[in-house]
Parts: structure tokens; C-alpha cells; sequence
């Protein structure tokens, strides 16, 4: 064939990394060395003597632990094989993980906090060395304060679920110092809204009470006048829901919250759509919180560290964790927490490094920025749901012919019931396609569910091609089910079996307890240090 | 292995407007009026997706149109272990779900509707103890056998014959007198013989074993059971959604060995009273019913490890609220005997029964008896959703009357249900149907549903006799 | 909108493309999509925040010139631990979790994020090798929530509410600990002797009703827990949960806690492979042994081995999935969120770059130094040792006999760019050592408050002032002392 070249088909021709790479144990070579130590200086060995000699027999480890030995350049290969093998936002079109906002993460913030003078800036130095990070957590904590109408911040909090921890340990702390911590058990929250506002206030110990939504998908409004009373310590919901849909009543269930004496949280998990249009104070809110990672712009990193903001009221500034950041004149000094406060929630000041992040997204953005963001996702989602919902078997349950806000919960159940395909399978497809798909957070309210987040950062033609695949694989659910069902065909491994991962006999969550169970005592370790050290352990 | 079942008139009656299509004389009226039944091709869809992975799969069924032909249609090769009548019979169905399990079929396909899915049970109810290699033909002096009231509201009388004729007579005997008189009923067949291992089967049931069958364990064995929707009424959720789906189940199921089953009530109506615009689903038995796979592991809780813990996470948090000195009046369904199990307490499955600080005092109480155990203390009512209506009273668990519901004072009912139980419902509310005006207006409104430890849903309750009153949301 | 505003991040503000949006949804205006937030609730105005940056030079020179406001470690010779430290990173670390496949990956599955488990599940092997512990998670948020699960998974274990703690624990971990699990769990200090746990009498609270005896190792003043065994057999004999808080960074070298009959084992993972970044790089771990009864109880997930259709091909999956909160809301165990798997990742290439040598070799420079340091600082007259117990990294030395508060050798050795430790009582100055102080930096901490020592002695009146203000706990601190023998005799 000569020139030109065809033009290429509708769907790209994906096919994902497989270096087909071994456990990194099974590389190991005795002897070879990834990074050496500084030694100990000669005047210090001669003033300490053997310190490992001298150690008494019960501390000192009898045999080395049985890390693989790798030269530098093999560990760097191995990593960099696999870390090719991962469909990261960077690379999809990350709009398969509703509830998520996987936008993107600016290049340049992460060169900004690579500096020595934030990562070798320790926490306990001099304030007055540390004045320019000072001056960020500040600055962001007000810009916070701005954007959800809250009057305090915090950035404390390591992810979303950590803030919704936090959240709720203030309402408790609100609670026992107006000496109603006994009376107020209950807590209560909307099936639609993020599941660990349950977990979190039940790891506080009080009683979760979950509402339904109405009939058309809206929270039921009734049902939470029938749950709410003394009893009540808060209420725990998220809005915009996971279904794309705002509360419209959400001034009424503040009020209601309020008129039996509970405090009002909101989960601003799903904040992107947002952002400059309405705000958690205006609504009555006494405390929320952002997830920092989505909705401020900070990488995943492959499940964290993320980033909680933690905003209050007034009357629950008292409770905020500490040590906080204040001004003085010009300068930004630090303040234990107070009495009152819920304490530590973590080491320090919070993940420094996204905190940072975020303040340099917000200034790449400023106002009228922040509000094209919300616009923007709003937009895409109810184009990305025009575009989906043009695939036969599709649907979007609740609302039916409203408008959503900044994703949409939508259903497989009619191509379900047409062709046994599921919501998963499909998932599963989707990665053949370089594409990134998720269902639900459990329980599935919405049958055969998938969740659709396209926030700001995709292109028209982006969330065509998602759009496409889906289509495709809708397609092939009629006419080639099997083509589904036997899904992945181009990804790094094949279709995998789970019934080990779920049985404590077989079950292998470290490669040490792999070697156990399934090659016998002594193989602790890989193919070279390791069995050097079980001989070591038998010697 | 896979059986399967064709009930070659499941669904004549519906676009007959009949309401159902069990009897005789609906299936005659039926076809008089033009219907003929789509089992058969929707069985064969549904095989047809189990051909496409396994296309050398061979199938268990039954002669003719109660499988066979779908089964070659489906370009699969069947494998005859059972025969039926002409016409077809519910006992044909009960004793081929029966054959089939003693062939080996590990997962059995019916096409059907809920009086399908009740005969199937019937017969793996038999074949669960029994399912000796010729389990129809063994015939041994009958006893007179008492006691199945409490199995599915039928008593069972047999004098020599073998089971599947007396089941065949005796169901033509309830044809004749039409179903709603089903809960009540004798089977009288003058003579017929069981064979000694389903008399034992009854015997347990009689002697109080009855937990074992709550647990359903001994009813269907091993074997699971999976609708595929055929039939006009389909409130048991034994059935797949379509029958592509239970074909990917099946094909699943095959690929797997076998994949998690979770029990599954069988409901089914009276259709008498269907036809006067009463819908009445009562429990008859357990089947147990295959779940999805989940196909990507992260996200696999759909699974019936997640259905199962939820399940017993709810009888958890129910036993954690009950407390001493109360009578608790527990009603049928699988989530009340995985609380019982949770008590350390038998259980009937059908029935109501009394527990007072952890101990039983009263198994299969009658209307009456729960009157008296209510008059002699403090007492409430325990009971979970039963099926996919959403009754909380008033279905399965008539015992648990308006009386004895108005006696139980100002807080009667202690409802348990696993969060999916309610979700299924779709939005649509719980139902109380006790037929007094009374109470069923002081149940109506929202009511809270234990679903785990330190956790309850807020749920709407609908008296459906009496719309207009109450909470309507 | 009323006029486009086109940015960078976000492409389709340009007018052409909204058009064609709005059209494909049959909209008139992006207004519409709002139509469920009432107008009461609207904002109406501008939010008020700073002029923006748009252009990515102008916010590189703005934050960079923010940034190089700092002074950090790199400027300041610090001595300054606590919770973070200042160990090496290896090049390839940050090369590594800097890859933008890892940096933004997030939820992936199995198949499409491969590499992500693969690495997470090497995370947790390469810890099980140097903790001797079969069952290791994916990193929680950091150690402080990774000590106050494992104290509430012993709660849970047990069904008990006490909650013996043996060690000296970081104020701050205390803080986060106590608020999380006060609910379940009732926490009782065991006064520790010379730095260490009492374990008499530990043993003596011992009873069933204890659900947990919790150990801190190296403790918050560094201290190695010398007797963790008999803890472990007093604990278990009432069938209590050791649980053991620590810094694996010493376990080239120390007998790994599981060694010696630690139930749990948990801590952060900092030290291994992450910058200090002001205290904004902390991952909790949590080990067990493999014991359901301990797994099942595990909030975090954990990356399990599978096999798939090819044989020779490993596969990667959620291990009992149902534990987590993401499977069955508030019936899970507590709860499961994005956490500090990033971290997780770099600890692992961390360890596999070290490898046993590595690691050993670590442990020794860490052990050599810090008795070097205490040595050194000992020497100085009216500096003593906090106490005589063995110490990894971290040590308190006693300043009250030179007649100067810890907050006052702070303040003067940071005019002398040294940040010389962190205070812990009026005359406590936790010191901390890591690879990265060489001799020649002890040296000069050395020579600088021995130098602050010799103006105090001879400056009598602000001595005295000093010895006054110190009042009682400067007697308190000799008899503390007098319960060992000086450690400069010990490691003369």
C-alpha cells in the first residue's frame, strides 16, 4: 500500500500496555543494589562501637527481611512497565467515574510544589521560615471561605472521607458542649447522597436513618420530617446527588434540620457544577466540606492522597481541627487549636502539596473562571446525556425530561433485560476502548447502573468518542453478546477469577503469604534474596 | 448441569385477559380465544445465549413440549429424563423439576410463571431429601400425613399410588375447585404412596424440623432453581429479568460450576380473587435462585455475598434492638429466618412464630394463640417485606390479623429488610392490608426498616385498601 | 455567560462549540440547567476572589515566588522529627510516582489499572517482608489513622472497652486517636518507666474487659521497646490485642514487632521514600497476621493475587471485598475513601530500591548516629539524657542542670541557622537524627549548645532567673533520672 493512509475508523484501535511483568520478588538477584546508604562516618564508629552487635539479642533481627535485590535501573524499568499499564486520567476520557470529577490535574502545579522549599520544608521549622506556605494554606482557606459562604476552613483532612469524619466528629463535639450529646443519636441521610457520610457517623456511634427519594428521584421532603427529631444530630446529605439532580427543597431541609435543633452538613462531593451559581451557606448549611481532588484540581494519584476542605459556621469554628494558620499584621503565624477543637485529624497542616495545588488552580481560574468551570461541566453533562441517551437501551431514571446539574446516574436495565449484558460487562468492554467506566456506588439504586461525570475538562469531540463506545458496545451487546461477555480482549490481562480473593484459605494479599499457602513453609521470598533468607531463618 | 422446564401453557391466560393461566378450563378459555403460550420460545432464547459459549452443552429436560423441543431449537441436545401428560399438569411440572434433580441437574431453567416456579419447588422440595433414581415409580404403603398446612397451606393425604400421580390427581382436584381455596386445601387422593424418604421429609416437617426447611436447605437440596419469565403473574423473585438474562446466567453458571445462590420466596396469587381485582400473593415456598456473577471483581458486591450480608445484617440489627420481657411475633420470609438463626431459634418458614428473650415459645401459632401470647405481655410484631408487592401485613403473614396487630398497642410492628428489599420496590410504597380500616390507617405514614446495626431506612407505608388516608407521598 | 472567557482548562468556552452544545440539548442557555436552584439560593454576584493568573507563566512566578519565601531543611541544618522526617529520597522514587499513568489514575479496575494494583500489591508485599507480617493494606490516610483503626478493630475483635496504652505517644496522634475511637473505646495511660513501657504494671490493669494493649515503638521520645514480648504474653493470657505503633524505617536491623507477639502493627509509612513537604506526605499501614478473624476487620482494602485465563499471567483483585464501606454503607467497617495510595506506591519503591542491604545498612547509620548524637550531647556539663533507654532516630535530652529552657535554645539556635529539636517540656528537647545529619552536622549542634551552655553559666543572673522559673520540674526531672543510671555513664 502507498500513500495516503486510510483514514481511520470511527473507534480507535486500542490496545493497553502488556509488558507481561513478573512480581517484582521474582526479579530479585542476589547482590545487586538499587541505592546505596551513606555509611557511618569513621568517627562516629569509632566513638559508637557495633551498634547493631550491641544490640540485645531480642531487638536485634535475626535474619535480614526478604527484599528483593534489584539494580536501580530494573526497579525504574519494572515500575515504569507498570505504570504504563494504567488507564490513568491523563490519558482517557475520564468520564466514567461520576461522583468523582476526574478534571484535569495542571501539569504545572505539579512542577510548582517539586521544590526543595516545600518538600524539604518540615513542619516544626521557625514559622518565619515557612512564611510563603503559611501565607497559601491561608489565602486558600479564605478563598474556601469565599466560595462556599462558610465563615471558617480547614484543609486538615487527607481525603473526602476523612472530611465527612471530620464533619461529623464537630457535630458531636457541637452537640456534647451544649450538653445534648446523649439526646442527639441519630443521624440522618439520603440514599442518593456519598455512602461514607453513613460509615462516618456510624464509626461516631450514632444511628443512621436513610431517606428514599420520592417518585420522581427528588429527596422526599415528608420523609424527612417524619425522621427528624430530638433525636436528630444532623443531617448528612450531598447536592447535586449522585443522580445529577439539586434538591430544590434544600432550603426546607436545612430549616427542618434546624427547627428540631440538628446541625445541617453538607457533602460538597458534587460541588463542580456549582461553583459561583449557588453556595452551602445560602442554603443554611452549618458545615460542609469539598473534596479538594475533584473539584480543585489535584491528581488521584492512584487512589490518594486527596485533599478534604472542612468549612464551618461561626458557631462550629471552635471545633475546627488544628493547628491553624493565622495572620498577624503581614505575618502568618500558627495557633495550637483550642479547647473546644475536635484536636488532630492528621499529621500537621494536611497534604501540603495538593493544598498548594489547589491555591494555584483557584489563581489560574479567579471568579469568572470558577463560574465557566461550573458552567462548562454543566453543559458537557447535559450534552454527554443528550448523546447517551440517543443509544437505544439506555435510560436516565427520575426527573424524567429535567435538566441535571453535573452528572447523571443513568441505567442499562432496558439493553439488560434485552440481552442478559450487564452494567458491569459493559464496563469491562469499555476498557477494550481505551476507556475508563464505572456503575454505582452500592447498593444500585438505579438497575444496571452507570455514572457519567464529564466536569469541564473534555472537548466536544471527547465526549463523542465516549459516547461512540458506548454506542458500540450497546451494539454489540444485540449482535455479538459474546464479544462482551468475554471482555477484555485488549487490555493488559485477561478475563480474571476472583473466587480465591474472597476465601481465607486461598486467599493471597502479600507475595509472602502467596509463597506460604501455595509452595510451603520456607518460601518466604522471592527467587533470589528470598530463599537466601529462609535459609537464614532455618540457619 | 443445566434442566429445564417448559410449561407449555404458562402465559395463554394473560393476553387472554384471564388473569393467570392456571386450571384447565382458563387454558381451554385461552386458547378458545387464540392465545398460545411463548415458554416455549422464550426458553429456547434463553438457551440459545447458553449456546453461544457452551455450544456442546447438553440439557436435562423433559419430553416433548415441556422442554425438549425448545432445547433443540436452542440447536442444544437434550437429554429426556422425564415424560409428561397431555395435557400438561402442574404435577407434571412438580415431578419433572424432581426428575431432573435426580438426573443431576444442578441448576434448574423453568419457563413459567409463579405457579411454575411453585410447582418447581413442590417438586425439589421432594427431590431435596429424596431423589432416589426412580423417586416416582418407588411405591410403599402410605401414611396419612399431616402437617404440610404449614408447607404451603395444603394437606397432603395419600393412600397407594405413586407421588406423581397423587400429585397429578390432586392438583387436577384443585383445578376443579379453583386456587384460592389452594391455602386451605386437602389433597385428598384416596390412595397414593410416598416413598420413605419424602415421608421423613414430612415427618420433620410435622415434628417441628421445620427450620430446616426454612433455611429451605432440605426443600430444594443443592439444586438452584431460575425462572425464565413466561407466565402473566411473576411476583416470586425467582425469575430472571428477561431470558437473555437467565441464559447468561445459565451460560454463567456452567462456566463457574456453579455461582452463589441466595433463597428466594415463591409467591404466587390467588387467581380467583385476581379476577376480582384483589392482588394477593402468598408464600408457598423456597427456591434457591442463582445471582449475577459479578463480572469485575472491585465492584462485586452485587453478588449474593452482598445480598447475603445485607440480609443478615439487617437480622442483626434486629436482634441487637430486641429486647427482654417482650414477645416477638415473628412472621414468615428469608430475612426472619436468618434472624431466627441469628436468635439461635428454629423457625417455621410459613408461619408465625413467638420468641420470648431469646427463647421460642410458640412455633406456628395460629391467630388465636398469637392473641393469647399478645394478652400475656408486652409483645410486637416482627416481619420483613414479603416479595416484590412490598406487604408488610396482610400477605403470607395473615396470622398476624388486625386483632392481633390492634392488641399489640401503640408501636406493633418491628419491620427488618435488607436496603435492596426496599429498593426493588422501585419507589413504590409498603403495604398493610390487615382488612381493618382501623389499624391500617395508624400503620400508614413512614415507618422505620431495620436494615443493619445502627442503621434503619425511613420508608413510606401505603394502607392500599383505604387510598386516600394516610401518607401519600 | 456573558461574554467568552477562554481558558486553557477548559476547552469548550469557545462560542462556536457552546452553540453547538446548546443546540444538540435543545437549550437555549446554560441557565436552563439550573432551572432546580432556586433563585433565592443564587449567588447573583461575582465571587470575590483574587485577581486570577491566567496566564501559566504569570502563576509559575506567583507561586514560585511564594514558595521561595520558605527556608527549609535544605538552608537550615534541622534536628526536627516528630512525626516527620527527614530522610533520602531515592531519584527514582519521585521519578516513579510522578509518571502521570500512576499520578492520575485513580479507580480503575483490575484489567485497565493493572499496574496500579501490581504496584499497590508490592506495596504491601515488600511491607510484609520488613514488618514479618503476612496481611498488610493499602495505605489509609496516615499513621494516626492507621493506629486508631487498629485500636478500633480490637475493640471490635473483643467487644471490650479498655484500652491500656503503655508508651509515651505523640500529642498530636493522641489527639486524632482518642476523638476517633472514644465512642467504642476508653483509653488509660500506663505511666511508662525510663522511657519505656511498666510492664508490671501493664500487667496489673490487665483483665478482660481490656481489649487492646497499644505500644508506641520507637516511642514519641524514640524510645525501642525493650520488653514487647512480655506485653504481648500479658495481653494475650487476658485475651487482649497487642497493637504496636512504629516507624518502619528501623527494620533492617530491630526484631520486627510481630516477632515478638504484636497482634496489629501499624504506623506511617513517611520515612520510606517521601519528602517532608511540611508534614504533607503521610500514609498509614496496618499489618496482621493472616487471620480472618484480624482481616475481616480490616476498613482499608486490600490488593489480593488472582489467576486468570492465561496461565502465568497474574491478575489482581479486591480481597473480601464486603468489608468495605463502598460495598454496604454504615454495615462496612468504618469506612473506605481515597486515602494515600500515591505514597503507598513510592514506599514500595523505596523498599524494592533498598532491598535487605539497603535497609540494613539504614538501621545501622540511624542507630550509629543517634547514640553518637546523645553521646556528643550528653558530654556537654548540664546536659543529660532524657532517660536510658535504647533509641532509634529520636532522643530527648534534659537541659535543666544548664540552667536554660528548651524554648530558649531553640530560639538562639535558629539565629545560628540550626533548628536544634522540638521542645517537649520547659527544659525536654526532643533531638532527632536521621541519614541525612552527617558527624560534621551533629558536630555543629554539638558545638552550638555547648556554646549556649557556656554563655548560660556565665550569665549567673539569667541562670538563676532560668533555675527559678524551672521550679518544680526541674526537681521533677532529676528524680526521674535517679531511677537509672546517667546514660552518659551507660554509653561512655
Amino acid at each position: 500500500m502507498s500513500l495516503p493512509v486510510a483514514p481511520k475508523p470511527a473507534l480507535r484501535r486500542f490496545h493497553q500496555a502488556r509488558w507481561d511483568e513478573p512480581i517484582i520478588f521474582e526479579l530479585s538477584t542476589p547482590g545487586e543494589r538499587g541505592v546505596l546508604v551513606t555509611p557511618v562516618e569513621p568517627g562516629v564508629r569509632a566513638a559508637v562501637g557495633d551498634v547493631v552487635g550491641d544490640l540485645p539479642d531480642g531487638l536485634r533481627r535475626s535474619a535480614p527481611p526478604a527484599l528483593p535485590e534489584l539494580g536501580q535501573m530494573r526497579v525504574l524499568k519494572h515500575y515504569l512497565r507498570l505504570s504504563q499499564e494504567n488507564l490513568g486520567a491523563d490519558l482517557n476520557v475520564d468520564v466514567g467515574q461520576g461522583t468523582c470529577t476526574m478534571k484535569y490535574a495542571p501539569k504545572v502545579n505539579d512542577q510548582l510544589i517539586a521544590t526543595p522549599d516545600l518538600t524539604a520544608l518540615h513542619p516544626l521549622q521557625d514559622p518565619d521560615d515557612a512564611q510563603g506556605v503559611l501565607e497559601i494554606i491561608w489565602q486558600t482557606e479564605r478563598m474556601l471561605a469565599e466560595i462556599s459562604g462558610m465563615d471558617r476552613v480547614s484543609l486538615h483532612t487527607q481525603g473526602g472521607s476523612a472530611a465527612i469524619w471530620a464533619n461529623i466528629a464537630m457535630i458531636r463535639a457541637f452537640h456534647e458542649a451544649n450538653g445534648e450529646g446523649a439526646q442527639r443519636r441519630e443521624v440522618i441521610t439520603t440514599i442518593f447522597s456519598h455512602p461514607s457520610n453513613a460509615a462516618a457517623a456510624k464509626a461516631a456511634g450514632y444511628e443512621v436513618i436513610t431517606l428514599h427519594p420520592d417518585p420522581d428521584g427528588y429527596p422526599d421532603l415528608a420523609a424527612l420530617r417524619a425522621a427528624l427529631s430530638p433525636r436528630t444530630a444532623a443531617i448528612m446529605v450531598t447536592n447535586p446527588e449522585d443522580t445529577g439532580i439539586y434538591n430544590p427543597a434544600i432550603t426546607e431541609w436545612v430549616d427542618a434540620a434546624h427547627a428540631v435543633g440538628a446541625l445541617a452538613s453538607y457533602d460538597q462531593a458534587n460541588a463542580n457544577g456549582i461553583l459561583g451559581i449557588t453556595r452551602a451557606r445560602d442554603a443554611g448549611f452549618d458545615v460542609c466540606h469539598f473534596n479538594i481532588h475533584k473539584t480543585f484540581g489535584t491528581p488521584h494519584g492512584s487512589g490518594g492522597p486527596g485533599t478534604g476542605a472542612n468549612a464551618v459556621s461561626e458557631a462550629l469554628a471552635p471545633f475546627l481541627p488544628g493547628p491553624r494558620v493565622e495572620r498577624e499584621g503581614d505575618r502568618f503565624v500558627v495557633r495550637e487549636a483550642g479547647e473546644r477543637s475536635i484536636g488532630s485529624v492528621g499529621p500537621f497542616f494536611g497534604v501540603v502539596p495538593n493544598i498548594v495545588r489547589a491555591y494555584a488552580w483557584i489563581m489560574a481560574l479567579g471568579a469568572e473562571g470558577l463560574r465557566a468551570v461550573a458552567e462548562t461541566a454543566v453543559l458537557n453533562n447535559n450534552y454527554l446525556m443528550t448523546k447517551v441517551l440517543e443509544i437505544p437501551g439506555a435510560s436516565a431514571p427520575y426527573a424524567t425530561g429535567r435538566r441535571r446539574i453535573e452528572q447523571v446516574r443513568y441505567s442499562w436495565q432496558e439493553l439488560f433485560e434485552e440481552t442478559g449484558i450487564t452494567s458491569e460487562e459493559i464496563g469491562v468492554r469499555a476498557s477494550d476502548f481505551g476507556m475508563h467506566y464505572w456503575t454505582s456506588h452500592h447498593p444500585y439504586v438505579v438497575p444496571q447502573p452507570f455514572t457519567l461525570e464529564p466536569t469541564e475538562s473534555y472537548s466536544m469531540a471527547e465526549l463523542d468518542e465516549y459516547a461512540a463506545v458506548l454506542a458500540e458496545i450497546a451494539r454489540e451487546a444485540r449482535e455479538e453478546p459474546e464479544t462482551v461477555r468475554s471482555a477484555p480482549h485488549r487490555q493488559t490481562v485477561h478475563h480474571t477469577h476472583h473466587d480465591d480473593l474472597d476465601d481465607p484459605e486461598r486467599w493471597a494479599i502479600t507475595w509472602r503469604a502467596y509463597r506460604r499457602k501455595y509452595f510451603g513453609a520456607g518460601a518466604v521470598g522471592g527467587a533470589g534474596s528470598g530463599d537466601a533468607a529462609a535459609d537464614e531463618v532455618a540457619a | 448441569m443445566l434442566g429445564l422446564i417448559v410449561n407449555p401453557v404458562a402465559g395463554v391466560g394473560g393476553p387472554a385477559g384471564l388473569a393467570g393461566s392456571d386450571g384447565a378450563d382458563v387454558q381451554r378459555l385461552a386458547r378458545e380465544r387464540g392465545a398460545r403460550s411463548r415458554a416455549d420460545e422464550r426458553a429456547s432464547a434463553a438457551l440459545a445465549v447458553v449456546a453461544a459459549s457452551h455450544p456442546n452443552a447438553r440439557v436435562l429436560t423433559v419430553a416433548g413440549a415441556m422442554g425438549e423441543h425448545a432445547v433443540r431449537a436452542a440447536g442444544l441436545e437434550p437429554v429426556v429424563v422425564a415424560q409428561s401428560g397431555e395435557p400438561t399438569s402442574a404435577a407434571d411440572t412438580a415431578a419433572a423439576a424432581r426428575a431432573l434433580a435426580a438426573a443431576g441437574a444442578t441448576l434448574v431453567l423453568f419457563a413459567g410463571g409463579d405457579g411454575t416456579a411453585r410447582d418447581v419447588a413442590t417438586g425439589l422440595a421432594l427431590a431435596g431429601r429424596a431423589a432416589p433414581p426412580e423417586a416416582t415409580r418407588i411405591e410403599t404403603p402410605g401414611d396419612e400425613v399431616e402437617g404440610l398446612d404449614t408447607l404451603a397451606g395444603a394437606r397432603y393425604s395419600t393412600g397407594e399410588a405413586s407421588v406423581d400421580r397423587v400429585a397429578r390427581s390432586a392438583y387436577r382436584d384443585l383445578e376443579g375447585g379453583g386456587l384460592d381455596t389452594l391455602a386451605g386445601a386437602r389433597y385428598s387422593t384416596g390412595e397414593a404412596s410416598v416413598d420413605r424418604v419424602a415421608r421423613s421429609v414430612y415427618r420433620d416437617l410435622e415434628g417441628g424440623g421445620l427450620d430446616t426447611l426454612a433455611g429451605a436447605r432440605c426443600s430444594t437440596g443443592e439444586v438452584a432453581a431460575l425462572g425464565i419469565p413466561a407466565g402473566v403473574k411473576m411476583y416470586s423473585p425467582a425469575f430472571a429479568v428477561s431470558p437473555s438474562a437467565a441464559g447468561a446466567l445459565a451460560a454463567a453458571w456452567l462456566t463457574e460450576g456453579s455461582l452463589p445462590t441466595q433463597l428466594r420466596e415463591v409467591l404466587d396469587v390467588d387467581e380467583a380473587a385476581l379476577r376480582r381485582a384483589r392482588v394477593e400473593p402468598r408464600l408457598y415456598g423456597m427456591l434457591r435462585v442463582p445471582d449475577r456473577p459479578g463480572r469485575t471483581q472491585a465492584r462485586k458486591s452485587a453478588t449474593s455475598a452482598g445480598e447475603h450480608a445485607a440480609v443478615r445484617a439487617a437480622a442483626h440489627g434486629a436482634a441487637d434492638r430486641m429486647e427482654r420481657g417482650i414477645r416477638y411475633l415473628l412472621g414468615p420470609g428469608g430475612t426472619m429466618a436468618e434472624l431466627a438463626r441469628e436468635l439461635g431459634v428454629a423457625k417455621t418458614p410459613l408461619g408465625v412464630d413467638v420468641v420470648l428473650d431469646g427463647e421460642l415459645v410458640l412455633a406456628g401459632a395460629s391467630e388465636q394463640q398469637l392473641l393469647d401470647e399478645v394478652r400475656r405481655g408486652p409483645a410486637k410484631a416482627v416481619v420483613s417485606i414479603i416479595g416484590g408487592q412490598g406487604f408488610l401485613l396482610g400477605r403470607g403473614n395473615q396470622q398476624l390479623s388486625a386483632r392481633v396487630v390492634g392488641e399489640l398497642g401503640a408501636d406493633p410492628l418491628l419491620v427488618v429488610a435488607p436496603e435492596q428489599k426496599l429498593i426493588d420496590l422501585g419507589g413504590r410504597p409498603l403495604l398493610v392490608d390487615t382488612g381493618d380500616r382501623d389499624v391500617d390507617a395508624g400503620l400508614a405514614g413512614f415507618i422505620r426498616v431495620v436494615t443493619g446495626p445502627a442503621s434503619t431506612s425511613l420508608y413510606p407505608v401505603h394502607a392500599p385498601e383505604h387510598e386516600g388516608e394516610g401518607h401519600a407521598p | 455567560m456573558t461574554e467568552p472567557f477562554v481558558h486553557p482548562y477548559i476547552p469548550n468556552t469557545a462560542p462556536e462549540t457552546r452553540a453547538a452544545m446548546l443546540a444538540a440539548v435543545g437549550a437555549a442557555s446554560v441557565d436552563e440547567f439550573y432551572a432546580d436552584v432556586p433563585e433565592a439560593l443564587r449567588l447573583g454576584r461575582p465571587l470575590d476572589l483574587p485577581e486570577p493568573l491566567v496566564a501559566e507563566q504569570d502563576l509559575a512566578r506567583h507561586v514560585t515566588a511564594l514558595l521561595a519565601k520558605n527556608v527549609s531543611t535544605h538552608e537550615k541544618l534541622s534536628f526536627l522529627g516528630a512525626g516527620t522526617y527527614h530522610h533520602y529520597v531515592p531519584a527514582v522514587v519521585d521519578e516513579v510516582i510522578g509518571r502521570s499513568e500512576f499520578l492520575t489514575a485513580y479507580a480503575g479496575e483490575p484489567y485497565e489499572d493493572h499496574g496500579r494494583f501490581q504496584a499497590l500489591f508490592q506495596y504491601q508485599s515488600l511491607m510484609a517482608e520488613l514488618l514479618a507480617m503476612d496481611v498488610v493494606n493499602v495505605p489509609t490516610y496516615d499513621g494516626f489513622q492507621a493506629t486508631a483503626t487498629s485500636l478500633s478493630m480490637a475493640g471490635r475483635m473483643t467487644g471490650r472497652r479498655r484500652v491500656l496504652v503503655a508508651s509515651d505517644v505523640l500529642p498530636a496522634k493522641l489527639s486524632k486517636v482518642r476523638d476517633y475511637v472514644r465512642v467504642h473505646l476508653d483509653l488509660e495511660f500506663v505511666a511508662t518507666v525510663d522511657a519505656t513501657a511498666d510492664v508490671a504494671a501493664v500487667a496489673a490493669r490487665l483483665g478482660d474487659d481490656v481489649a487492646a494493649v497499644w505500644v508506641e515503638t520507637p516511642s514519641r521520645t524514640g524510645a525501642v521497646e525493650a520488653r514487647l514480648q512480655e506485653l504481648a504474653d500479658a495481653a494475650h493470657a487476658v485475651g487482649a490485642v497487642l497493637v504496636v505503633g512504629t516507624d518502619p524505617i528501623g527494620y533492617g536491623v530491630l526484631t520486627p514487632p510481630a516477632e515478638q507477639g504484636a497482634d496489629i502493627v501499624c504506623g506511617d509509612i513517611q520515612s520510606l521514600g517521601l519528602h517532608q513537604w511540611f508534614g504533607g506526605a503521610h500514609g498509614g499501614f496496618i499489618a496482621v497476621h493472616d487471620d480472618a478473624r484480624f482481616v475481616m476487620e480490616m476498613p482499608s482494602r486490600l490488593f489480593g493475587l488472582a489467576t486468570t485465563d492465561v496461565p502465568g499471567e497474574f491478575g489482581f483483585g479486591d480481597v473480601a471485598y464486603d468489608r468495605t464501606s463502598f460495598a454496604l454503607r454504615e454495615e462496612g467497617k468504618e469506612w473506605v475513601g481515597t486515602a494515600a495510595a500515591l505514597w503507598g506506591i513510592a514506599a514500595g519503591v523505596y523498599l524494592a530500591l533498598m532491598g535487605p542491604q539497603g535497609m540494613r545498612d539504614l538501621g545501622e547509620v540511624l542507630l550509629a548516629r543517634t547514640r553518637y548524637a546523645q553521646q556528643a550531647l550528653a558530654a556537654i556539663p548540664g546536659v543529660a539524657l532524657g532517660d536510658g533507654a535504647l533509641h532509634l532516630r529520636e532522643f530527648t535530652i534534659d537541659l535543666s542542670d544548664a540552667a536554660l529552657t528548651a524554648g530558649s535554645v531553640v530560639a538562639a539556635l535558629r539565629a545560628q541557622g540550626i533548628e536544634p529539636g522540638v521542645p517537649l517540656g520547659e527544659h525536654e528537647l526532643l533531638v532527632c537524627v536521621t541519614e541525612m545529619t552527617s558527624q560534621r552536622d551533629i558536630d555543629r549542634l554539638v558545638a552550638a549548645v555547648g556554646g549556649l551552655v557556656d554563655r548560660a553559666g556565665l550569665d549567673s543572673g539569667s541562670a538563676l532567673v532560668d533555675r527559678r522559673t524551672a521550679g518544680l520540674d526541674t526537681g521533677s526531672a532529676l528524680l526521674d533520672r535517679r531511677t537509672t543510671p546517667t546514660s552518659q555513664e551507660q554509653y561512655a
